[in-house]
C-alpha cells in the first residue's frame, strides 16, 4: 500500500467550525458532512483505496469556488478537487483532513459556437455530454477516454485525458482554447479564451495535466471539431506479438494514420470474446483493430492498402466491416476489454504506461515473465499507435498478498516501460498509484523544479496533496515535513 | 548589442556558462542563429549565449513518429531529414528570413522558444502540440528533462509547453523531441473570390466546419479579396473532396483549383506572410482572436493604413502598419475586444520598447507569472525584458 500522511489534528477538531464556514457560503444542500453521506466519496477508480474526507462541498458557480478556496487558504485546510471521481491513479483520492470539493453540480453548456467551432462549458459536463450537444450538427468532441459517459471535462483537463482516438486527434491539451482557473487564494483568472495564441506563457498548457496541483478550473472552452463522412474498422489477427508489432510499424510506415490502431493479446481476446462475442479468433497470439475515417470509397481505399500491408505479415484472420454495424461488432470487445477481465478475476489493476513502439516485443515479453514470477494473470490492450499499454493485473482484493503482489508487478511494468525509454503514464496520470515511483522517471532535481513550480502556484501545498510527487526529496513540500 | 555571441560547444558547457552567471547575477542574452532578433523587445544583456554550435539529429524513428534533434540546429535541415522518408513537420512553421530580413534559417530550439506556427495549426495544432520532450538548461545552470520521447505522456508537470512560447525566458532548450507526420500524398487549394472579409471568414469557417478535412483556411485582403481553402491526403481523397467541397460551397461561387506545387507554393508565401514582407518600414503584428471577430481587427488595420493576411480561418490576423505607438495600441484594442491577443511581432527598436509587446496579464496572473519565473531562473538572468519590461 502506498502511505498517505497523518491528518493534522487541529483540522480534525475544528470539523465543525469549517463545516459551517463552508455551508455558509454553499447554503441549502451544498455541503455533506454526515458519515453515511461521505462514503461515497471515499474512493474513485483506483478503489483499493479509500478514506473518508472530512467534508464533502457541491459549489454551483465558480465565485462559491473561489469563496471555499479563499477559506481554505486563510485556514490552512487541504482541498480535493472532484469530477466524477473516475480517475484510475487515484487522483480524486481524499484525506481525512481534506475537503473534497466536487464540481459535478457544475454541469451547465454556456455557449455553443459552430462558425468559431468552440464550446464553452462548466468542469461538470460529462465528456460525452460535449459531443451530444453538438452532434446534431455534425460535431464532436475528440479526445474519448473509455470513461467518457461518465467522466468530467474538469477531471479531463486535470489529467490531460486521452483516448482511443488521440493518434489522430490528439489528447486533451490538444484540443482546448480556454479555462476559467481559480487559484488557491481565490482568485478568478480567465487563462486563453476564443483565440489560438496565448498572450505570454503557456498556463493552459501547464495547468492541462497538473492532476488538481495547481489550482482548480470551474469552466472550460474546448475546440470542437466536424466529424467525419464515416468511419469503418477492420481486425487483424497474427501469429506473434513481433509480427503484430511489424504490421503497425508498416502500416504508419505506409504513410497512414488511422484514426484508432488497437492492440490486444491473447488473453485479452480470450476474455473479450467470452464478454462479448465479438468473433474474435481465439488461436491467435495478437490482434489489431484498425479504424479509418471519410467517405465510403476513402475508406475502402485505406482499408485496402492496410489490408495489402497486413497481408504481408501471414495473418491469420484478415476483417474488414461492410457496414457500420460490422464496425461496431468489432469495437464491441475492445470497448468491453475491463469488464470483460472483471468478469474473470475479481478484481484488477489497470496500468498506463507508454513505450516506444518498436520496444513491444521486448516488453510483452518481459511482463509475461513477470506474470509467472508473480503468479498473478495479466491481459494487455494496447494503443498501438502511440505505445500507450494497459496491462491488466487480476488479483484478489479480499487477498492481501493478492493485492501487495499485484502492485508490485504493476510497479515493475511501469519500470519497465521507463527502462526502454518510455514514461510511467501516459493518459491516467501520476496520482496516488504512480506517485512513489516518480524517482524512476526524474532526478531529484528534476523532481525539485517541478515542485517549485507547485509552490509558485500553491505556497502553502493545500491543493490535492500526497499526489504526484514522492514525499521524500530535497526540497520537502511542507506536508512532508510533519 | 553588437558583441559576439559566445557559443558553447555543448550542453554542459552551456550549462557551466549559465551556472556561472547566476553566481554572479548576470543577465544572458539567449538566442539560437538570431533570426528572430527582431522579434519582441530587445534583451537588456551585456552577454549573448547561443545555441548554435548544439546541432545534429539525435534520434528519428519514422515508424515512432518521432523525431529529436539539438536545439541549434536549423529548420531546414530537419524538413530535409523528414522530407527524406516522406514525413514533415506537422505545425509547418514559418521560415521567419523574408519577414525579418534576415539570412539565417531559424533553429529548432527558436521555433519552439516562440511556438511559431503554420497555416496547418487550425487543423493540427501549433508546434506546442507536437512538443514531446525538452532537455533545458534552467537560470542556475542545471541540466533538466520534461516529457519524453514517446507520443502519449502525462507524467509529471508538462514543463515541455511551459517552455514553448517563454522566448529563453524560463531556461534555455537544449534538445527536443517532436511528434512528425506522414506528408500528404496530394495537395489542393480551392480559391474563392468574396466581395468583402466578412463573407470570406463565413466561406472559412464553412470550409472548416465541412467534413472534408480542410489543412489550411486563408483570406488575402486585396482587390479582389481572394478566400483559399486547402486539402491534403492521398491524391485519390483530394480529387474527391475537391468536388465534394466545391459543391458544399457553390453558393460562394465558383472556385479556381490549385494542385501540386502551386498549391504548396501558396501556403508557404502564406506562411511566411511574403506579402507583408515587401515593405521592410511597416511594423508587423500578429493578432489572435476568434475567426468571426476577425473583420473587426482588419477594418481596424485598413483605418490605419494597414495591409491585412488572415490564416486559421480568420483566427490570424498578420497587419502589416506604419511603426506607430498609435497604430499599436488600435490593434491591442481590436484584439482586447473579443479577448485576444496582439503581438508586435516586427518593429524598429524604438516602438518595441515603447509599447507593451504581448498583452498584459491580469493582476493574480502576472504574480504567478513572477514566481513561476523565480521558481526557473531565481536570478532573472535569462533573456531580461525579452517579453515584458523589467521581467
Amino acid at each position: 500500500m502506498i502511505a498517505q500522511p497523518a491528518p493534522k489534528p487541529e483540522i480534525l477538531a475544528r470539523r465543525a467550525e469549517i463545516v459551517a464556514a463552508l455551508s455558509a457560503i454553499v447554503p441549502g444542500d451544498g455541503v455533506i458532512s454526515e458519515a453515511v453521506r461521505l462514503k461515497p466519496y471515499e474512493t474513485d477508480g483506483l478503489a483499493a483505496y479509500r478514506q473518508v474526507p472530512l467534508a464533502v462541498v457541491l459549489p454551483r458557480t465558480t465565485e462559491q469556488v473561489a469563496a471555499i478556496l479563499r477559506y481554505c487558504h486563510a485556514n490552512g485546510v487541504r482541498i480535493v478537487p472532484r469530477g466524477a471521481g473516475t480517475s484510475l491513479s487515484g487522483g480524486a483520492l481524499p484525506l481525512a483532513d481534506a475537503v473534497v470539493v466536487g464540481l459535478m453540480r457544475m454541469n451547465r453548456i454556456l455557449d455553443i459556437d459552430l462558425d468559431d467551432r468552440l464550446a464553452v462549458v462548466e468542469a461538470g459536463v460529462t465528456n460525452i455530454g460535449i459531443t451530444n450537444a453538438v452532434a446534431g450538427d455534425g460535431f464532436f468532441y475528440a479526445p474519448d477516454p473509455s470513461s467518457q459517459l461518465a467522466c468530467m471535462i474538469g477531471g479531463n483537463v486535470m489529467m490531460n485525458s486521452g483516448g482511443a482516438h488521440c493518434l489522430k486527434y490528439g489528447v486533451t491539451a490538444n484540443n482546448l482554447l480556454g479555462l476559467k482557473f481559480v487559484t488557491i487564494e481565490g482568485e478568478i483568472i480567465d487563462i486563453g479564451g476564443a483565440h489560438l495564441d496565448a498572450a505570454g506563457y503557456d498556463w493552459l498548457g501547464i495547468i492541462t495535466g497538473s492532476e488538481g496541483q495547481l489550482g482548480l478550473v470551474t469552466e472550460v472552452t474546448v475546440r470542437i471539431l466536424r466529424g467525419p463522412e464515416g468511419a469503418r474498422a477492420m481486425l487483424a489477427a497474427f501469429n506473434g506479438t513481433e509480427i503484430a508489432g511489424a504490421a503497425v510499424d508498416a502500416i504508419i510506415g505506409s504513410g497512414i494514420i488511422p484514426v484508432a490502431l488497437e492492440f490486444m493479446d491473447k488473453p485479452c481476446i480470450h476474455a473479450c470474446e467470452a464478454f462479448a462475442h465479438a468473433g474474435y479468433p481465439l488461436d491467435a497470439e495478437a490482434m489489431l483493430i484498425i479504424e479509418v475515417e471519410g467517405s465510403t470509397a476513402e475508406q475502402d481505399d485505406l482499408l485496402n492498402r492496410i489490408k495489402a500491408i497486413c497481408e504481408r505479415f501471414d495473418p491469420i484472420s484478415l476483417k474488414v466491416a461492410e457496414s457500420a454495424e460490422q464496425s461496431l461488432a468489432i469495437w464491441k470487445g475492445r470497448k468491453g476489454a475491463f469488464g470483460a477481465v472483471g468478469r474473470i478475476s475479481p478484481d484488477y489493476l489497470c496500468m498506463d504506461g507508454t513505450i516506444p513502439t518498436s520496444e513491444l516485443p521486448f516488453v510483452l515479453k518481459r511482463i509475461g515473465e513477470l506474470s509467472t514470477q508473480y503468479n498473478l494473470g495479466v491481459a494487455n490492450v494496447f494503443h498501438a499507435g502511440d505505445g500507450n499499454l494497459h496491462p491488466l493485473i487480476m488479483f484478489d482484493a479480499n487477498d492481501a498478498d493478492s493485492f501487495h503482489r499485484a502492485e508490485s508487478f504493476g510497479a515493475d511494468i511501469l519500470k519497465l516501460c521507463v527502462e526502454v525509454g518510455g514514461c510511467l503514464t501516459g493518459e491516467h496520470g501520476v496520482g496516488v498509484e504512480k506517485r512513489d515511483l516518480m524517482t524512476v522517471q526524474f532526478t531529484a532535481r528534476e523532481l525539485d523544479q517541478q515542485r517549485a513550480i507547485k509552490t509558485a502556484f500553491d505556497p502553502q501545498w493545500l491543493l490535492n496533496p500526497s499526489k504526484v510527487f514522492p514525499l521524500q526529496g530535497d526540497l520537502l513540500p511542507p506536508l512532508a515535513a510533519e | 548589442m553588437t558583441l559576439a555571441a559566445e557559443a558553447p560547444p555543448d550542453e554542459a558547457g552551456l550549462a557551466a556558462l549559465v551556472a556561472a552567471a547566476h553566481a554572479a547575477r548576470e543577465p544572458l542574452a539567449i538566442e539560437g542563429r538570431g533570426s528572430k532578433r527582431g522579434l519582441l523587445r530587445p534583451v537588456q544583456a551585456a552577454r549573448t549565449v547561443s545555441t548554435r554550435n548544439l546541432t545534429g539529429i539525435t534520434l528519428y524513428r519514422p515508424s515512432e513518429l518521432i523525431i529529436s534533434a539539438r536545439a541549434g540546429t536549423p529548420i531546414p535541415e530537419i524538413e530535409a531529414a523528414l522530407a527524406e522518408k516522406g514525413q514533415h513537420l506537422i505545425a509547418e512553421p514559418p521560415d521567419t528570413r523574408a519577414i525579418f530580413g534576415v539570412d539565417e534559417a531559424a533553429t529548432l530550439g527558436g521555433i519552439i522558444a516562440a511556438n511559431l506556427s503554420g497555416p496547418r495549426r487550425i487543423a493540427w495544432g501549433a508546434m506546442r502540440d507536437h512538443l514531446l520532450g525538452i532537455r533545458f538548461v534552467n537560470g542556475e545552470g542545471a541540466v533538466l528533462r520534461s516529457g519524453g520521447r514517446v507520443l502519449k505522456n502525462v507524467t509529471g508537470l508538462d514543463l515541455c509547453k511551459l517552455l514553448a512560447g517563454s522566448y529563453g525566458t524560463l531556461g534555455v532548450m537544449t534538445e527536443i523531441t517532436l511528434k512528425v507526420l506522414p506528408a500528404p500524398e496530394a495537395t489542393a487549394t480551392l480559391l474563392y473570390q468574396v466581395p468583402d472579409i466578412e463573407t470570406g471568414v463565413r466561406l472559412l469557417s464553412a470550409g472548416l466546419g465541412s467534413p472534408f478535412s480542410v489543412t489550411g483556411a486563408a483570406l488575402l485582403p486585396g482587390e479582389p479579396n481572394l478566400a483559399a481553402l486547402r486539402l491534403e491526403d492521398f491524391a485519390s481523397s483530394v480529387t474527391y473532396r475537391t468536388a465534394r467541397l466545391r459543391e458544399s460551397l457553390a453558393a460562394f461561387g465558383a472556385a479556381t483549383v490549385l494542385e501540386g506545387e502551386p498549391s504548396r507554393g501558396f501556403w508557404r508565401d502564406l506562411r511566411d506572410a511574403v506579402p507583408l514582407a515587401a515593405r521592410p518600414e511597416d511594423a508587423v503584428w500578429r493578432v489572435s482572436v476568434r475567426p468571426s471577430a476577425a473583420p473587426a481587427v482588419v477594418r481596424v488595420a485598413e483605418a490605419l493604413g494597414g495591409r491585412t493576411l488572415l490564416d486559421w480561418g480568420g483566427g490570424l490576423v498578420w497587419v502589416a502598419a506604419p511603426p506607430t505607438a498609435a497604430a499599436h495600441d488600435a490593434l491591442a484594442a481590436a484584439a482586447a475586444v473579443s479577448g485576444g491577443t496582439c503581438t508586435l511581432f516586427r518593429a524598429p527598436e524604438a516602438l518595441r520598447l515603447a509599447v507593451p509587446v504581448l498583452p498584459a496579464e491580469a493582476a493574480p496572473l502576472a504574480a504567478i507569472a513572477g514566481r513561476v519565473k523565480a521558481a526557473l531562473d531565481p536570478a532573472g538572468i535569462l533573456n531580461p525584458g525579452r517579453m515584458r519590461a523589467g521581467f
